[in-house]
């Protein structure tokens, strides 16, 4: 007869296995060597954060319009930001119109929450999210442009600030990746002529400095072009920055291509699917979810580039930062205007970055294949 | 082999696969050699040799996931060619299950197995659901449904692989070593789908070790090495009077190890 046999219970761990005692002991205090960069790290903030938070918040001013109200405080001077903080926003954009930016930043908000509720389902989402790529930027450049409907026209040197910044980081995003796929997988391509063509231009754009490509759009091409022939500087700058970072997202999709196994391949024509359904439906959605790091790393480089556009005269918001530390009423501010454009550049570079680590968590479904 | 018989021709209708003389290299690699084979609807096949003997191969070559060199190779009367379309075709009524399973590790099981009657047979979503659900039942994983392929182990997901080539409604079902990958434990639940599978008159041809399987399920059971079909027999007299000497020492090294 066999022995009859209970199972073991399962027990608690050891009690200093646990708790914030046993994470400090772990993490900060494991020996001599992480004793000491925990008491030099915590000296480094001791005189690092009291001054910084001086300088930022408790002797800051905050009230008033003009210099005066700054005289005599030690910290920064929050009022410069103030008094230019429409600048910031839309540049050099008519007053009387910037309602029109406004409403064009609303219906994204709208058009775009749906895509980030759980609530809705995929195919839904695809379908908005597509349709909303073709739509909206029509709309906008409509409301923004004018010129239709008896809305005044506003040429698009006038456009600046984070506005000019957005559009061309939100039109750099949206084409730079659909085309950087395009890219890879022509760059994987059995046909010869195709593959030509796209390591060509891949390596050419790579080959390239940004700001050669856009001082190329702004100077040298009105050259090659016949005379009177001349479309919008900021037009070029878009396309430009377009093709630069979708040779750029070509090599991060195309590694994330070579990371999915044959037999996915081979799965998927046994089943009788095509090269674009295969793509479309069994391929890119495994390699493009590999590669999220390096999407939204090309991402913020790209979000970040957009401040060269200054180089050829547009008015982004670093341009538009700068222009107002030399405005002679505000001389001797210009530490206040960086930090507050680099809080900017950093409150979207980061939400970007925490969001696709969020997505890689969601799209996680376990495990190998 | 030699070329089919004429008794064979009048049943020309009834065939449904048809090798003749194909060749296969690899760069310079010789890898099949002049293979022959017919297979009649409804008929199993098991096919065993040593790793490298070019079984898996030959197998391929039938829905044209690799190309051979020479030889024509006929499936449901339509031959194959160079023409994408026509390959396309032949695969939707060819299933394949693969040795390490290849489910879509991004979908879940049902979306695995309705992927393709929706994408490629125009299937209604909710019908090819409905039909997704009875095939899963039949490989017994119907509560598995919702969850995604990782989660399972592998017995399941080879069930499921089977289940997603079946959804495709295929007139022909090609096995490539489908069990070994698997643990010995789960190996059963596997080949008892395929037997069931075997008993409702599927035409097969399997790459298996499993000898078991090939005495009970097989009509016939081909013997390859080297890149050519060294014999082919029934079951009972391939296992018990093995006509090449080959054969028999490949049966007495598998049989007691």
């Amino acid at each position: 007869m066999a022995e009859s046999r209970l199972p073991h219970p399962d027990l608690p761990p050891p009690a200093n296995t646990m708790g914030l005692l046993a994470w400090m002991r772990r993490n900060l205090f494991s020996s001599p060597l992480n004793i000491a960069l925990t008491g030099l790290a915590a000296y480094l903030l001791w005189i690092s954060v009291p001054p910084l938070l001086n300088w930022t918040l408790f002797n800051a001013t905050w009230s008033g319009d003009t210099r005066e109200a700054c005289q005599g405080a030690s910290g920064a001077c929050w009022v410069f930001i103030r008094v230019h903080f429409e600048q910031f926003l839309y540049g050099f954009y008519p007053e009387a119109q910037r309602w029109r930016v406004n409403t064009a930043v609303l219906l994204l908000i709208l058009g775009v929450a749906p895509l980030f509720m759980r609530t809705i389902p995929n195919p839904v989402k695809v379908k908005l999210g597509s349709s909303l790529l073709v739509v909206y930027p029509l709309i906008a450049f409509a409301l923004l442009k004018g010129g239709l409907f008896g809305l005044s026209n506003v040429e698009t040197s006038r456009w600046g600030g984070l506005l000019l910044t957005l559009v061309i980081a939100g039109v750099g995003m949206a084409a730079a990746l659909p085309l950087g796929v395009l890219l890879a997988l022509g760059r994987r391509s059995k046909m010869p002529a195709i593959q030509t063509l796209c390591v060509t231009f891949i390596e050419f754009w790579r080959g390239v400095p940004l700001i050669t490509v856009l001082f190329m759009s702004s100077v040298m091409l009105p050259l090659f072009l016949p005379e009177g022939m001349n479309f919008d500087k900021l037009l070029r700058a878009l396309i430009g920055v377009t093709l630069f970072q979708a040779a750029y997202m070509a090599e991060v999709v195309r590694g994330g291509l070579q990371a999915i196994p044959k037999g996915q391949l081979e799965a998927a024509a046994a089943l009788g699917l095509g090269y674009w359904k295969t793509m479309a439906l069994i391929v890119l959605p495994q390699a493009l979810k590999l590669v999220i790091p390096g999407i939204v790393n090309t991402f913020i480089a790209l979000f970040k580039d957009t401040s060269l556009v200054l180089i050829i005269g547009l008015f982004d918001l670093m341009n538009m930062v700068h222009n107002a530390t030399t405005n002679p009423d505000w001389l001797g501010f210009s530490t206040e205007g960086y930090v507050f454009a680099a809080a900017v550049y950093w409150l979207f570079c980061f939400s970007m970055s925490r969001y696709s680590q969020n997505l890689e968590k969601r799209l996680h479904t376990g495990h190998k294949r | 082999m030699n070329s089919p018989s004429t008794a064979r021709d009048l049943l020309s209708e009834q065939r449904m696969i048809q090798m003749e003389g194909v060749h296969k290299w690899y760069g310079a690699f010789h890898v099949l050699k002049n293979i022959n084979l017919t297979v009649q609807k409804s008929e199993r096949i098991v096919i065993c040799g040593p790793s490298g003997s070019g079984k898996s191969t030959a197998i391929r070559c039938i829905n044209r996931l690799e190309e051979y060199q020479r030889g024509r190779i006929v499936v449901d009367g339509k031959e194959l060619s160079n023409d994408v379309k026509l390959i396309e075709q032949i695969r939707r009524d060819v299933g394949m299950v693969f040795q390490h399973f290849n489910l879509f590790p991004h979908l879940t099981v049902l979306e695995n197995c309705v992927l393709a009657p929706i994408w490629v047979r125009k299937m209604p979503r909710q019908q090819a659901e409905e039909f997704a659900m009875q095939y899963l039942e039949r490989v017994k994983i119907p509560e598995q449904a919702r969850k995604y392929p990782g989660q399972l182990s592998g017995g399941q997901q080879q069930r499921v692989a089977i289940a997603r080539s079946l959804c495709m409604n295929p007139k022909i079902m090609l096995f490539d070593e489908p069990t070994s990958a698997l643990d010995p434990e789960m190996i059963k639940e596997v080949l008892d789908t395929m037997v069931t599978l075997a008993e409702d008159g599927m035409t097969m041809i399997c790459v298996t070790h499993e000898m078991g399987f090939a005495k009970t399920v097989a009509h016939r059971v081909i013997f390859m090495d080297g890149g050519e079909i060294i014999e082919q027999n029934s079951p009972d007299e391939f296992f018990t009077n093995p006509q090449s000497e080959r054969t028999r020492l490949f049966l007495s090294q598998i049989l007691h190890h």
